[in-house]
Parts: C-alpha cells; sequence; structure tokens
C-alpha cells in the first residue's frame, strides 16, 4: 500500500504529521519512537527573538482534554536553526517550522530568516489564543488574515501553509481570505479558547485566566471544520485536533485532509504517532484500500 | 522502530497500595529495569485509567530497592486521578512512564540537613539513605506525621507539627533555630512557602541548598512546556526552566529570587 502524499509540492512518505507545541522539536521523543516514520515534523512556534513564555500554572486538565496557556515559550529563530535543524535533519523527515509574530514585520522577519535555512515548509500561525498581540488577532479577521498571508508568502522561500483558529463564526471565510492571500496549504483546528475555575480558590486554574483546549474532546469540531473547509476552498488541508488513534485520523482523512497532526495525544503518549500510523495501516488493510487518494474527502 | 523501553509507557503490577496517613497512600510494584536507572528526587507518571482524565500525575519516588526491584511511591488524594489510583488493589496493573527529572546531587559533605514538609518528604527518604555524611532530618506536618520510623534509620529526626499533637508546634524554620542545627549541604522538598523559608534561613547561614519543586504538569518529559519555574541568572534576570527536564530539583540561589 501507498501511504505517501504531496501538500503543495512537497513529498510526505506518510500523512503522519506532529502538532506544534505538543513535539518540541522532536528531541523529546527521540528516545521513544524513531523519527524518520513520521511524515513530518511541525515544531514548536519560533518567534524572531526569544519568547519568555506565560506564568505558571500554564496547564489545566478538562474533561477528555487539556487546556493550555504556555505562551509560545521559544528561543528565537537564530537558535532555532543553530540547534533544531542540524538535529531534524539527521532524519528522513519533513521539516515544517510554525512561526510566531506579534506584528507582521515580525512574522515576516522570520519567514525571511529562513530563507536560507534547510526547512520544507513555513506554517504561519494566526491562531495562537495564548497571546496579548498578534496570533490569533491575525486569524479571526478575514483582511488581516489575508494581509498577512500576502505579505508573508512574498517573503517565504518554501511553502506556505496557514494554521487556522476555530474561534471564528465561519472558518471558510477566513480560509478563502488566506486562499487569495496567496497561502499553499491551511492547518486546521488550533485550540479552542477555554476557561477553568478552581471553586475553591476561587479563581482561574491558569495564570493567563484563559487558554486552549485541545484533545479529544474537540476532535467533532475538527472534523466538522476540515470538512468545511476542504469543501470552501482548493488548497490542500491538514487535519488535527483530538487524535489520537488511526481511526481518527482515518475520520479526518475521509473529511477531506491530505495530511493530520497528532497532537495533545503525544503529550500523554509519547508514541501516540506511531500508533496513529500503525492504525492508518490497518484501516487500509482492512478495506483493501492501496493509496491515499482513496481515501481523502470521499465524504 | 526504536522503542528504548525503560522510557516508554509500561505496565506494572501493583504489590502493595494502603494508606499510611490521612489522605496519604503507599504504592508499592517492583521492576527492576526502572528501580536499577532511579536517582534520588526523580519522580514517575503515573496514567489513570479513566480516559477522560488524560494527563499523567507525576508521582515523587519514595524509595527503591535495586536488588529487589521495588520501587515505593507515596502520594495524598488531591483530586479525582489520585482517588483513582488510592482505590488500585495487590494485583491491579498500572501504567507508569519513568524515572522522570534529574534528582539531587548529591554532595559529599560532612553533614546534612534534609528537610521536608508534607507531601515534600517522601522523596527525601531515598536521599537520606544515599548520602554520605551525618544525617540531620527535619520534617513538617499539618497534623499527622508519617514515615518518621523509616527516617530514623537514617540519621536524627525532628518533627514539627503545626498542631502540636507530634513532636515540636511550629514549623521547620522553629524547629532549625530551637536546636540551632547545622549543616554544610541541605535538601529540600515541601510547599512552596516552606522552601522560601527555608531557602532565606540556609542563605543567612551560607548553607549550599538544593530544592525541589512542583508545577502544574502536562507530560512531564519536556515537550509540553507547562510546568514553568523562574529560574534567575541573577537578581535582575530570570528565564522560565521547565520542573519536569531542567529539575525538579534546583539549586537555591536560582530561585525564588522575586
Amino acid at each position: 500500500m501507498d501511504l505517501s502524499v504531496t501538500i503543495a509540492g512537497v513529498h510526505f512518505k506518510n500523512p503522519v504529521m506532529t502538532a506544534s507545541g505538543t513535539f518540541g522539536s522532536g528531541k523529546e521523543f527521540e528516545p521513544f519512537i524513531d523519527l524518520n516514520e513520521l511524515g513530518g515534523i511541525v515544531v514548536k512556534g519560533v518567534a524572531y527573538e526569544p519568547w519568555m513564555g506565560n506564568a505558571p500554572p500554564r496547564i489545566a486538565e478538562s474533561y477528555g482534554g487539556m487546556l493550555n496557556a504556555v505562551g509560545l515559550q521559544n528561543p528565537g529563530i537564530e537558535a532555532f536553526i543553530k540547534d533544531d535543524i542540524p538535529f531534524l535533519r539527521q532524519y528522513n523527515t519533513n521539516i515544517i517550522v510554525n512561526i510566531a509574530g506579534r506584528t507582521i514585520d515580525e512574522y515576516c522577519r522570520v519567514a525571511e530568516r529562513l530563507q536560507t535555512a534547510d526547512v520544507d515548509m513555513i506554517e504561519l500561525n494566526i491562531s495562537c489564543p495564548n497571546i496579548k498581540h498578534g496570533g490569533v488577532a491575525f486569524g479571526t479577521d478575514p483582511d488581516m488574515a489575508e494581509k498577512i498571508t500576502y505579505a508573508v508568502k512574498k517573503v517565504s522561500k518554501q511553502p506556505l501553509i496557514v494554521k487556522l483558529s476555530p474561534n471564528v463564526t465561519d472558518i471558510t471565510e477566513i480560509a478563502k481570505a488566506v486562499e487569495s492571500g496567496g497561502a499553499d496549504a491551511v492547518s486546521l483546528i488550533n485550540t479552542l479558547l477555554g476557561m477553568k475555575i478552581d471553586i475553591h480558590k476561587r479563581q482561574p486554574v491558569l495564570a493567563n485566566k484563559v487558554g486552549g483546549l485541545s484533545g479529544p474532546a474537540i476532535k467533532p469540531i475538527a472534523v466538522r471544520m476540515v470538512y468545511q473547509v476542504t469543501k470552501a476552498i482548493k488548497l490542500p488541508v491538514i487535519g488535527l485536533g483530538g487524535i489520537s488513534t488511526g481511526e481518527d485520523a482515518i475520520e479526518f482523512l475521509l473529511a477531506g485532509a491530505t495530511g493530520i497532526a497528532v497532537g495533545t495525544a503525544n503529550l500523554i503518549r509519547p508514541t501516540a504517532t506511531m500508533e496513529v500510523l500503525k492504525g492508518i495501516k490497518q484501516y487500509m488493510k482492512q478495506y483493501e484500500v492501496k493509496d491515499m487518494g482513496e481515501l481523502i474527502g470521499v465524504v | 522502530m526504536c522503542i528504548r523501553l525503560e522510557k516508554a509507557r509500561g505496565t506494572v503490577q501493583i504489590h502493595e497500595n494502603k494508606v499510611i496517613a490521612k489522605d496519604t497512600y503507599e504504592l508499592v510494584f517492583i521492576d527492576k529495569t526502572l528501580a536499577s536507572k532511579i536517582k534520588p528526587g526523580q519522580f514517575v507518571n503515573l496514567y489513570c485509567y479513566c480516559s477522560s482524565r488524560l494527563l499523567p500525575r507525576p508521582i515523587s519516588i519514595c524509595e527503591v530497592d535495586k536488588k529487589q526491584g521495588w520501587i515505593k511511591l507515596i502520594y495524598a488524594v488531591v483530586g479525582e486521578g489520585t482517588k483513582e489510583f488510592s482505590k488500585l488493589n495487590q494485583g491491579d496493573s498500572i501504567e507508569v512512564l519513568g524515572p522522570l527529572g534529574n534528582g539531587f546531587t548529591m554532595e559529599n559533605s560532612k553533614s546534612n540537613l534534609i528537610i521536608g514538609g508534607g507531601v515534600g518528604v517522601p522523596p527525601l527518604l531515598e536521599l537520606a539513605k544515599q548520602l554520605q555524611g551525618n544525617n540531620r532530618i527535619i520534617l513538617g506536618f499539618r497534623q499527622e506525621p508519617f514515615l518518621v520510623k523509616e527516617f530514623e534509620q537514617y540519621g536524627e529526626v525532628f518533627v514539627a507539627t503545626d498542631t502540636g499533637n507530634y513532636g515540636y508546634k511550629g514549623t521547620v524554620i522553629d524547629v532549625l533555630n530551637h536546636f540551632d542545627l547545622k549543616g554544610n549541604s541541605l535538601y529540600s522538598c515541601g510547599p512552596k512557602p516552606m522552601l522560601k523559608a527555608v531557602k532565606e534561613w540556609a542563605q543567612i547561614r551560607g548553607i549550599s541548598a538544593q530544592f525541589s519543586l512542583e508545577e502544574r504538569m502536562g507530560c512531564g518529559f519536556g515537550a509540553c512546556v507547562g510546568c514553568a519555574v523562574k529560574v534567575w541568572k541573577n537578581k535582575h534576570e530570570f528565564s522560565y526552566k521547565k520542573v519536569c527536564m531542567d529539575g525538579p530539583v534546583f539549586r537555591g540561589d536560582e530561585i525564588f529570587n522575586d
């Protein structure tokens, strides 16, 4: 069977990737899995300068999911290029750099700096709900989304994926806007904005008060949005949101995603990506599927 | 696929799981490979049966017997996850990942002060066992002490309780001052206010001190960057480090500077 897919001209040996922010730059998972087995590694969001991140507590559990407000703590693009790219390049997998910023100019500077770097794709993070400026502000307004996509695309050498926020009334509007802005692909969904209150202390659990909800709890929303977006635009879609098993991944592929990413499940079972890949293969064997084209978007 | 089994999530059988104080349980399981790798101050992730509770519960390792391969954990029931653990019986299985974190750096000092408070007491037992030199052990509890006998094998033990129903009425600092206790190295684990007071006490006396910290964790192995703690380069500059990977033990001079 052939598991390979092509997204914006980039070949993937299989559709399984990692969701940004749940896999670091891969180093933490090297003791658990063979990184060569992954279709691609989407690294934790990188900004131009180092970012400190939010005050703790940053994590809270909720029913079937978790809330996080890490706030894109990262060492900055120079440290990433120096330390993480050489590590990742030891493996036969695509490197996708998730980029973050507070202003259009900041995003552009990261993409520009990556022009000479050995990476395969860029993922534009306009959907992080945990930072005060930038992030989701660009991802919830169609005009802003188009504008930033256009600006970053102009200075990007690698194909550009735009990661969409589910915290909108109509996600297809944003998807259409980034398509007109010149995106090569979209990924969805980022986390849903949520909140948890400690009833004994009578205060929010997270220091940031609100955070992004992820995990199995959000999967049906993600599947629905992937379905809507693949019907609304022509760009390839990378689907994510609560994928923990091969069956979950198949749902996203049937809904129209060309690639899928495993997120929160990595934090719970460091071998989750391998289990998802195995599950996809099992499904294909069971239904005698020869290549991914027989699955993608058939629903 | 190259899974290194010692770090993958694995299933172990529970040898014993019993209450030792109010809402405090002792859980013993046998895993020789895991036991052979453990250093004092490290922890393991325990996973819940209920799949709606996704996140692991990080539990510090209290004691280990490398020969027989048993590992003892002591945990407090603080929520639904730990409540689930408390209901497990001998022979039941539980998923474990570890050992995680760096543990204490054992200095070769002539005399050690070991200071624990509440659920911060257990990880100090294996440390007390392995440290060279003369141990003075100060344990603080709200009301009901535990592990006192076990600690007595490894040094002179002083117990403080808030209520005064056992040992000395007061805090661990009151005990340190009252008995004018001294040591070349200090190791501590417990609630944050206690750690802050112990840090100040040690700093004034120029005693090298290490503290094991707690923070809400996501994964426990460095991926989610959830368990952040301020680590100070100097009086004015800090960065957030991960309690799970960079800690859980930190030097006194690099924490609590604000």
